[in-house]
């Protein structure tokens, strides 16, 4: 049996050890509704920012600085499809762009109830973990691109690898979605009220993508799946609330899931048994 | 299921027997991904089908009814001007081995239920109870990110308001 002897790996070599760290909490403290330690805003409390002339840094320390003085809505005006705008904010707020964004806008948010009158491009709201964006007219590729949480409005039409990578939270598109639209999308819900390019859903580990149109074409391992009536009514609603003016009905929408064939990721595969087996 | 009789003449008979004797309990739990887990419901669909224990133990894909919201989740929506549960969605009621828990991911950590708490029957109160207690520990002031921020936070964007 020496052939099948074991070699030793890295892993096997060394004695891992970590550290665990218990904490304990009252549930029935004092609530707060937002972070510890955030920004006390007023929703009624309003102001503008010109963004003429600014670079993407002054105009978010400009937000941040605003936020401080406890301002919950702010608009900004010729925001001239800059880059990287609005990203990083951590605080409930109510944000306006009277214009477009450039690439990478809203990226990392946590909070914010933001409305873009106009486009966006590349990657808008990358990494989003909770709030609610709204853009009333085309989104550039990779919209929502590793989105955790809250939900993503485009009323017009989204570009391709919409919401790659995602891991939570919805994205609602109210035309059509490009190519590999949830690719490797692992969590969270994916609204297409149009038709959908080519390779849907590819190596999707989980989720959902409902399409109201067609999709050309599903990728690796997207499925059609069973849609129940209480998801029709959730879906009723989520477009309801997004102001979007869907032509289809909602119990037209067909539901896309992962075939699952791809969960045996942790199985060893032939090659690599070989290599530790020796 | 072994019964006690059964184990008892193993114990008698040898080591080989001995051995099996550790994995005989009382208590009637069933071994599934090395994980010792009462709830006879654990095998869903998806764990037959990747031969394997999905160690949170809730559909991911579960969406949420808004006739169980509580009247705190209400209140938590109206403050944050949405309409909806926003990225509450996606929070379900899981396990940390036997113990029900909820998945902070600004921790990185299971916050398990008191105690002293009853668990719900249904999925979607487990969800909602869920939902309630990740916001009370994410937004107190005990929370481990609070902490990190008063420890390494630089630079006054990041300042805690205290």
């Amino acid at each position: 049996m020496a052939g099948l002897e074991k070699k030793v790996t890295a892993f096997q070599d060394e004695n891992l050890s970590g550290r665990s760290q218990k904490l304990f909490f009252e549930v029935t403290e004092e609530e707060n509704f937002t972070y510890y330690g955030n920004h006390d805003v007023d929703f009624n409390k309003r102001t503008s920012i010109d963004c003429e002339g600014m670079d993407a840094k002054e105009l978010n320390q400009k937000i941040k600085d605003a936020l401080k003085k406890g301002y919950g809505s702010i608009v900004i005006k010729n925001p001239g499809a800059k880059h990287s705008l609005g990203v990083g904010i951590l605080n409930k707020l109510n944000l306006i762009f009277e214009g477009s964004l450039g690439y990478f806008g809203l990226g990392c948010i946590d909070g914010p109830t933001v409305r873009i009158n106009g486009r966006v491009g590349w990657s808008c709201a990358e990494n989003m973990m909770s709030g609610k964006v709204v853009i009333e007219n085309n989104a550039g590729s990779c919209f929502g691109a590793a989105l955790r949480g809250g939900d993503l409005i485009v009323k017009g039409d989204a570009g391709a690898r919409t919401g790659i990578d995602m891991k939570g939270g919805t994205i609602l598109v109210g035309g059509n979605a490009g190519a590999y639209t949830g690719f490797m999308m692992q969590r969270g819900r994916i609204i297409v009220c149009g038709n959908v390019s080519a390779n849907m859903g590819d190596s999707m580990y989980d989720g959902i993508i409902f399409v109201g149109g067609e999709p050309k074409s599903l990728g690796t391992d997207c499925i059609e799946g069973e849609m129940s009536d209480h998801e029709i009514k959730w879906l009723e609603q989520k477009i309801k609330n997004a102001e979007i003016n869907c032509k289809v009905p909602a119990s037209k929408f067909k539901k896309y899931v992962a075939g699952r064939m791809l969960w045996n990721y942790d199985n060893l595969e032939p090659a690599e048994k070989k290599g530790i087996l020796g | 299921m072994v019964t006690k009789k059964k184990t008892t003449k193993k114990k008698s008979s040898g080591s080989v027997k001995a051995t099996s004797k550790k994995k005989v309990s009382k208590t009637d739990y069933q071994v599934v991904g090395g994980a010792k887990l009462k709830d006879k419901e654990i095998k869903s669909s998806r764990e037959k089908m990747i031969g394997q224990h999905i160690g949170y133990r809730y559909d991911v894909n579960l969406i949420p009814d808004y006739k169980h919201i509580t009247p705190f989740l209400k209140k938590y929506i109206d403050i944050m001007g949405w309409d909806d549960l926003n990225w509450l969605e996606d929070i379900h009621m899981g396990f940390e081995g036997d113990t029900p828990a909820v998945f902070d991911r600004n921790a990185n950590a299971w916050i398990t239920l008191p105690k002293k708490m009853n668990l719900p029957k249904g999925q979607q109160d487990r969800d909602m109870l869920a939902r309630e207690l990740l916001i009370k520990f994410q937004m107190s002031p005990n929370h481990p990110l609070v902490q990190l921020k008063r420890t390494y936070g630089k630079g006054d964007n990041f300042k805690l308001v205290e």
